[in-house]
């Protein structure tokens, strides 16, 4: 009896779905509402593989419960795309290969996203401070990087 | 598993109540960075979790004029860091604030928790320490209020009693020359727990210091008030021999562990290094108001 029934909005559709109290946003994700794109590392706050936004704001999803979505509006990997359409960052990755395994990378582009919304022309150190919060267990933190700074650098061009 | 029960008021008193009536079953959930984290581990299993994010009073910033502010003990650092006025007056506990967890982490992190998870390590503590921040506390008595460093009993154990909820921090109105700064000594540059933390707040009048507080932390059970510090700094122009008897009363006040991070030996020496760079900063912020 212990589980709640809460509303939401995830990547701007509504949703409704029922969790248990002690049960992680991240649980919630990629149990019932089946978004897998959301990726659990360490679950404690440490490596950034489930990080989401909550109201635009960049959270690792096993640090909230479920329950406190409720109202919220939520942000995953699954909403970056527009469609068949790439985020840039999601392009960028892709054609300089900034990606090894692929597991911190749904959490990777979140932050990056994050990080570019507020900070359009980070530095690298910006970078990489920005993306502090992410564990890339294969290391592969220099393509990462570039890729974002080149990312940042289109979009700057792009919205010229 | 059993049950656990979530509430979200929407008042403090209702937040109290649930909070006196559960007598030790509950737990405050703010940002949860360390509660969600301990509850995971099976080291917290609370019975019901009282989320205080939906009360006014816990997540505002209210500008009180002149350099004062009152700050809801559940603001997580990120909407902390947008207020430009609160990062004008006190960018010594903004930065320390700042320093907890990543750009995640500080989007749940809140000063509150920080104080609350009575870490010797907290970045917050020191700096809100030095800054002479007011802490408001709720419960079931009533309402009271305490400085900061009242709050912390010992690691994980603060003087709060049963069914009290720390609602807010009030930081006093800056005098001109007035400001302070943070540092803590890390392995890294990022990401880590401090080996020691130091926070030193300043008023500067003519190159004389007129006050100053001194927080340091990470070297003992509690973070400290280092009021021989202050005295030291007190009327002096920041000679070195002032600053240099600060640094020795702050490694004088250390009783650290030895553990993974650092020796006690070099916990000691650092809280001296640390007092020097801080006050410079403090003293370099407190000049250019």
């Amino acid at each position: 009896m212990s589980k709640m029934h809460v509303t939401t909005t995830i990547n701007g559709e509504p949703v409704e779905f029922l969790a248990d109290v002690s049960s992680t946003l991240l649980d919630a994700l990629r149990g019932s509402l089946g978004l897998t794109g959301t990726k659990e590392g360490c679950g404690t706050g440490d490596c950034g593989a489930c990080s989401v936004t909550v109201d635009g704001r960049l959270m690792c999803s096993c640090l909230m419960l479920a329950v406190e979505a409720e109202g919220k509006s939520i942000g995953t990997i699954e909403g970056m795309a527009q469609g068949d359409h790439l985020h840039p960052l999601q392009q960028k990755f892709l054609e300089m290969a900034a990606l090894q395994c692929g597991i911190c990378t749904p959490g990777v582009l979140i932050s990056a996203r994050a990080l570019l919304e507020k900070n359009p022309d980070p530095t690298e150190e910006e970078v990489r401070f920005g993306l502090a919060g992410n564990l890339c267990r294969c290391t592969g933190y220099d393509k990462i990087v570039r890729a974002v700074l080149e990312t940042a650098a289109d979009m700057r061009e792009s919205a010229r | 598993m059993t049950d656990i029960r979530y509430l979200a008021p929407n008042t403090l008193d209702e937040a109290v109540s649930a909070f006196a009536a559960a007598s030790g079953a509950a737990s405050i959930l703010a940002g949860g960075t360390d509660l969600l984290v301990q509850m995971r581990a099976g080291v917290r299993k609370p019975g019901t979790i009282i989320d205080i994010k939906k009360i006014p009073a816990l997540t505002a910033i209210e500008d009180l004029g002149g350099g004062a502010f009152r700050i809801g003990a559940a603001v997580s650092g990120a909407v902390l860091a947008e207020h430009m006025g609160f990062a004008k007056a006190w960018p010594g506990v903004l930065e320390a604030i700042n320093l907890i967890g990543s750009k995640q982490v500080q989007g749940r992190a809140s000063p509150g928790g920080n104080l609350c998870n009575s870490s010797p390590a907290g970045d917050s503590v020191p700096a809100m320490v030095a800054a002479g921040a007011v802490v408001t506390i709720q419960g079931p008595n009533g309402k009271r209020e305490v400085p900061v460093e009242a709050v912390p009993a010992g690691p994980g154990r603060t003087t709060l009693a049963p069914g009290e909820i720390v609602v807010s921090f009030t930081f006093p109105v800056r005098p001109k020359g007035a400001s302070d700064a943070y540092l803590r000594m890390i392995p890294r540059t990022e990401m880590d727990i401090a080996v020691v933390g130091l926070g030193v707040n300043l008023t500067m009048e003519g190159g004389v210091v007129k006050a100053a507080r001194v927080g340091l932390g990470a070297v003992a059970p509690t973070v400290l008030l280092v009021e021989g510090a202050a005295k030291a700094l007190i009327g002096s122009r920041l000679e070195d021999a002032a600053v240099e008897a600060a640094a020795a009363a702050c490694r004088a006040a250390c009783k650290p562990i030895d553990d993974k991070r650092g020796t006690i030996a070099y916990r000691t020496k650092v809280a001296g290094v640390l007092l020097k760079r801080v006050v410079a900063i403090a003293a370099a912020r407190a000049g250019g108001n």
